[in-house]
């Protein structure tokens, strides 16, 4: 499947520089590891070293949050928008 | 620096003071030159005195708005509310964009103390905070 993929401001200097991508997959998890093949220095902010997504990563799928969608479980059809919104957060952990 | 209205300045404190005793939070929509266009205020998922994290859902629709009418999300604002503003290491830690405003509101004296800082690089640097009407 075909999607386009939103990069945060963040991750842009370690992910070639573009806002958006074209990506390919057939679920999130593919997409979010093949990110990790082409770009390694993002792995750490995208994936933990299971599979699954990294505490402080947000991706939508359209207008869906992953999480309620079986996180890298969830399906991408040809023209999904996936976003990545890395957590904005703090305080005293 | 960071340039505010009024109405942005008592937004930002209104919605940290709503939060209480939890920590308030919201986002800073506007220009790159860090003039405030728009504040979003968010649900503190963290649901904590101590912690915030921003609602995910307000942030995929601040930079869905931010793109609709040419502006950029430039920072993030959050309350202190037993100690003063100044980052924790948390805080910095957990601010990876050297181009946002991060706002610390202190809800701990009157006045409330509203300061504005950079990061870069894991050290925090004071701003000047301009409120013009």
């Amino acid at each position: 499947m075909s999607a386009v993929l939103r990069v945060p401001t963040v991750l842009r200097p370690a992910m070639g520089g573009a806002s958006v991508i074209a990506v390919e997959g057939s679920t999130v998890g593919e997409v979010l590891f093949k990110l990790t093949t082409t770009y390694p220095a993002v792995k750490g902010q995208l994936l933990n070293d299971d599979g699954t997504l990294h505490r402080f990563l947000n991706v939508y799928v359209n207008d869906d949050d992953v999480r309620y969608l079986g996180g890298v479980n969830a399906l991408i059809t040809n023209n999904d928008e996936i976003t990545l919104l890395p957590a904005v957060a703090g305080g005293l952990w | 620096m960071l340039t505010l209205n009024s109405t942005h300045r008592d937004a930002i404190i209104a919605t940290c003071i709503r939060a209480l005793p939890n920590e308030g939070c919201g986002l800073l929509l506007g220009s790159a030159d860090g003039v405030v266009v728009n504040v979003l205020a968010s649900a503190n998922v963290a649901d904590s005195a101590k912690i915030y994290e921003i609602d995910p859902g307000v942030l995929l629709r601040a930079y869905r708005r931010a793109d609709e009418v040419g502006i950029e999300v430039i920072g993030v604002f959050h309350s202190h509310t037993h100690s003063e503003a100044l980052p924790s290491p948390t805080d910095i830690d957990q601010a990876p964009d050297p181009s946002w405003h991060y706002v610390i509101v202190s809800l701990r004296d009157l006045p409330v103390e509203l300061r504005s800082f950079r990061v870069l690089d894991g050290s925090a640097t004071s701003e000047p905070v301009e409120v013009v009407d």
